[in-house]
C-alpha cells in the first residue's frame, strides 16, 4: 500500500497529481449520488405520469427540512428520519398527485408543468419566511462521523455512505420497475392505460403511488444531503435545474439513463471543478447541449 | 418695537416646519433598500435591512423638516441588470431620493453608477468591494459598514501574526470575490507571507468539497475564504467534513457576519475568526437597538442591518441640518458631520465618501462558552478607523480631492 501510494506520488495525469485526480473523482461521484437520485424519481414521474415535475427540487428541501424539525422538535435522530421523512414527503406527494395533479392529466403538459412550478415556489416561500435562507445546522449522525484516510484522500466516512446509499436506493427502484410484476403494471400503464384499465389494473391508484414514490426517493436525497450542506430553503432550487439537464441527457424518462447520467455529469463536473472551475456550474449544460445535437432522444432515450 | 421682533421671530419659528417642507421635494421623503431578499444574501441584509430602515425612520419620528419619510424596497436578484432598471424607475417615476444597502458588489457598482449620473444620494452597506470608494466612487456616493480594505487587515491581519504565512484562495467568481481576495493577498504579501494558490468558483455552488481538497493538497497554512452568505456557511460546513481544520490548516472567513454564524450553528463555526463593524452585545447601546430589533424580526442584527440603521438615520440627520433634500446640500452635510449613534461612535465620512469606523475582531464561541441565546462572539480586538480603511489619498478616487 505504502508503495502505491509511493508511485501514485511520482504520476501525473493532465498535470495533477494522481492523487489528487483519484480524490476529484470521487467527490464528483458523491456530487454524482445526488444527481442520480432526483434525477431518477424525475425521470420515473415523468415516464409514467408525463408530468415534468418542477416542484422536486422542493421536495428535495421538503425532506430536508423533515429530517431537521424531527430532530430540533421531537429529538427523532438521523436514522429513523431516513425512513420517516421520504414517508411524509412521500405522503405529500400522494394528497398533491390526488387533489390536484390527477385533475390536469387530461390537459396540455405545460399545466402540470406550471403547476408544479408554482407548488415549488409556495413552498420554498414558506421555508424562507420562516427559516431564512443561511440555512440551519443538521449534523453527522454520530455513527458516521470522522473519516478515513484512503491514502489519496481524506474520505469523511458520511459522504462514502451517501455513495453507497444511492447506489442501493437507485438499482433496487431500477429493478422494481424493470423486474417486478408491480413494474411491469406501470410500464405498461404508460403504454397504453386503457388496456391496462379493462384487465383490471387500477390506474389511477398506480400513478398517484409513482408519484408518492418519486416525492419519496427525493426526500430520501434531502435527508441524505441534509449534514452535508446547510439545510436551507434554496438547496432545491440550487441542484434542481442541473437534474433536469441530467434528465434529457439521460433520455427523458428513461430510468436507467437517469441513474448512469448522474453518476457520470457528476464525475464530469467533478473534473471541470479541477481544470477550469469557472466552469464547473456550465459544463452539464454544454453536454447536454452537444447530447441533444448528437442525439436527440438523449443518450438512453428511444426515439419517439 | 423690540417685542414686535421677538413676537415675528416666534412667529417666524413657528412656521419654519411647514415652510422648509416646500424644500422637500415632492413633499415628502422616500429612501429606497435595494437588495438581495430570496438569494444566498438574503440573511446576510436581506428584508431585515428593510426593516432597519422603517425602524431608524421611526425611531426619527416619522418625518424630516416636517415632511413624511417613506421606506421602499426591492429585491435585485443580485443581477446588476435587474438592480439598474429598478433604481432608474425609482429615481425616475417613483420620487426615490436615495437608495440604500445595496449588497452585492457588482450591483452596488451599478447602481452607485445611475446614482452618480442622476445626482442622486446612494448609501452602500451591503456590498464590500473597496472600487466603490475608489475608482469608480462617486461625490454622492457613500460606503458604510465595511470593505474588503476592513476585512482583510482585520481577519487576514490576526491570521497572519498567527503565523498563517502561506494562504490559498477560495474565491467567488466575480468583483466582491477579486476585490477581497487581492486585498488580503496584498496585506499577507506585505507582511513576508505568500499565496500558493486560488481557485475561483461561481456564486451560489452547493459543493465545496473539491476547492477544498484542492487547498488541502496545496499545503497552504490559511485557507482564504473569499466569498460570503451562504457560500461561506457551506464551505465552513464541508471543510469540518474533511478534516481540514484537524490536518493543521486554519480557515480565514474573510466575510462572515452574526447571520451566517447563527445559521451554521456553534458547532460547527466555533473557533471561526471574523471582523464586524458591529456586534449586539458590545454595549448597552447596542443591546437596546438589538432587542427592539430582535423584537420585531426573531433575529439579532449584524453590521450590515444595523449599518443600514445608521445610514438612514445620518442621512435624515443630514436632510434636516441642510433643511433641503437636495442632493448637494445633503451630501455636504453627510460629507462633514460626524457619525454617533448605535452603530459606531467615532464615525468620520471622507471625502471618498468612506464612513471610517472602528472596526473589531471577534472569535466564534465554542458551544459550551456561549451562555445565552445569541451570544457567539469572543471579542479580540479592536482595529481603530484608520488602520481597517484605507485613506482618500491611497483609495484613488479621483473626486476625493475636490
Amino acid at each position: 500500500m505504502k508503495c502505491w501510494v509511493y508511485d501514485g506520488a511520482m504520476t501525473m495525469i493532465f498535470g495533477i497529481p494522481v492523487q489528487a485526480f483519484l480524490g476529484q473523482l470521487l467527490v464528483g461521484l458523491i456530487n454524482g449520488s445526488f444527481y442520480a437520485m432526483l434525477s431518477l424519481g424525475l425521470a420515473v414521474i415523468f415516464g409514467l405520469l408525463r408530468v415534468i415535475n418542477f416542484a422536486h427540487g422542493a421536495l428535495y428541501m421538503l425532506g430536508a427540512f423533515i429530517g431537521y424539525l424531527l430532530l430540533t422538535r421531537f429529538g427523532i435522530g438521523y436514522w429513523p428520519a431516513l425512513i420517516l421523512s421520504p414517508l411524509i414527503v412521500g405522503g405529500f406527494g400522494v394528497v398533491v398527485e390526488r387533489l390536484a395533479l390527477s385533475r390536469l392529466y387530461d390537459i396540455d403538459p405545460l399545466y402540470g408543468l406550471l403547476f408544479t412550478f408554482g407548488l415549488a415556489l409556495v413552498l420554498e416561500g414558506v421555508f424562507r419566511y420562516y427559516y431564512g435562507v443561511s440555512g440551519s445546522p443538521y449534523s453527522v449522525p454520530p455513527l458516521l462521523s470522522g473519516g478515513t484516510n484512503l491514502g489519496f484522500m481524506f474520505l469523511p466516512n458520511y459522504r462514502g455512505w451517501v455513495v453507497v446509499a444511492s447506489m442501493i436506493v437507485c438499482f433496487g427502484t431500477w429493478a422494481l420497475i424493470e423486474k417486478t410484476r408491480l413494474g411491469s403494471y406501470l410500464r405498461a400503464a404508460t403504454e397504453n392505460p386503457g388496456l391496462v384499465q379493462a384487465f383490471g389494473v387500477n390506474v389511477p391508484l398506480l400513478l398517484t403511488l409513482t408519484y408518492g414514490l418519486g416525492a419519496a426517493l427525493a426526500g430520501l436525497a434531502g435527508v441524505l444531503a441534509a449534514p452535508i450542506y446547510q439545510v436551507s430553503p434554496l438547496m432545491g432550487s440550487d441542484l434542481i435545474i442541473v437534474v433536469f439537464a441530467v434528465v434529457v441527457v439521460g433520455g427523458m424518462g428513461s430510468i436507467l439513463g437517469a441513474i448512469v447520467t448522474g453518476y457520470m455529469l457528476g464525475l464530469a463536473e467533478g473534473l471541470t471543478k479541477v481544470f477550469y472551475p469557472e466552469a464547473s456550474n456550465l459544463v452539464v449544460f454544454v453536454i447536454m447541449a452537444i447530447v441533444l445535437l448528437v442525439r436527440p432522444a438523449g443518450l438512453f432515450g428511444r426515439d419517439a | 418695537m423690540k417685542l414686535s421682533y421677538l413676537v415675528s421671530a416666534a412667529l417666524l419659528a413657528a412656521t419654519a416646519m411647514p415652510a422648509a417642507a416646500a424644500e422637500i421635494s415632492d413633499g415628502k421623503v422616500k429612501i429606497g433598500i435595494l437588495n438581495d431578499q430570496s438569494g444566498v444574501y438574503a440573511d446576510f441584509g436581506g428584508k431585515w435591512s428593510a426593516e432597519a430602515a422603517k425602524m431608524a425612520v421611526e425611531d426619527f419620528g416619522g418625518k424630516v423638516q416636517g415632511a413624511p419619510v417613506e421606506i421602499v424596497s426591492a429585491d435585485h436578484q443580485n443581477k446588476p441588470d435587474i438592480a439598474s432598471n429598478i433604481a432608474r424607475q425609482w429615481y425616475d417615476t417613483e420620487q426615490v431620493d436615495s437608495i440604500m444597502e445595496l449588497t452585492t458588489s457588482s450591483v452596488a457598482l451599478a447602481v452607485q453608477g445611475i446614482s452618480k449620473e442622476k445626482k442622486k444620494i446612494d448609501i452602500v452597506t451591503g456590498a464590500a468591494t473597496t472600487e466603490l470608494t475608489g475608482k469608480q466612487c462617486s461625490p454622492y456616493g457613500f460606503h458604510w459598514a465595511y470593505d474588503t480594505h476592513s476585512q482583510a487587515v482585520g481577519t487576514g491581519g490576526a491570521l497572519v501574526q498567527q503565523g498563517g504565512d502561506s494562504w490559498f484562495f477560495v474565491t467567488v467568481d466575480y468583483a466582491f470575490g477579486y476585490s477581497l481576495k487581492e486585498q488580503t493577498a496584498k496585506f499577507v504579501e506585505s507582511h513576508g507571507g505568500k499565496v500558493v494558490g486560488e481557485v475561483r468558483y461561481p456564486l451560489g455552488s452547493t459543493d465545496y468539497s473539491s476547492f477544498l481538497l484542492q487547498a488541502q493538497s496545496s499545503g497552504a497554512k490559511v485557507i482564504g475564504l473569499a466569498n460570503a452568505g451562504l457560500d461561506t456557511s457551506n464551505s465552513i460546513k464541508q471543510a469540518a467534513e474533511f478534516g481540514i481544520v484537524q490536518g493543521g490548516q486554519r480557515l480565514a472567513a474573510l466575510l462572515f457576519t452574526l447571520a451566517e454564524v447563527h445559521g451554521l450553528g456553534l458547532e460547527a463555526a466555533q473557533g471561526v475568526v471574523l471582523t464586524e463593524g458591529f456586534y449586539w452585545d458590545r454595549d448597552d447601546k447596542s443591546r437596546e437597538f438589538a432587542q427592539r430589533f430582535f423584537k420585531r424580526t426573531n433575529r439579532m442584527p449584524n453590521m450590515i442591518q444595523a449599518a443600514t440603521y445608521s445610514a438612514v438615520t445620518q442621512y435624515l440627520k443630514a436632510i434636516d441640518q441642510a433643511g433641503t433634500d437636495g442632493t448637494e446640500a445633503v451630501a455636504k452635510e453627510l460629507h462633514s458631520m460626524p457619525v454617533n449613534d448605535v452603530f459606531t461612535a467615532n464615525g468620520k465620512v471622507q471625502p471618498d465618501g468612506n464612513m471610517v469606523h472602528d472596526m473589531y475582531l471577534y472569535q466564534v464561541k465554542s458551544p459550551s462558552e456561549s451562555t445565552k441565546e445569541w451570544d457567539y462572539y469572543k471579542p479580540l480586538a479592536t482595529i481603530p478607523g484608520n488602520e481597517a480603511f484605507l485613506s482618500a489619498k491611497e483609495s484613488g478616487c479621483p473626486t476625493a480631492g475636490e
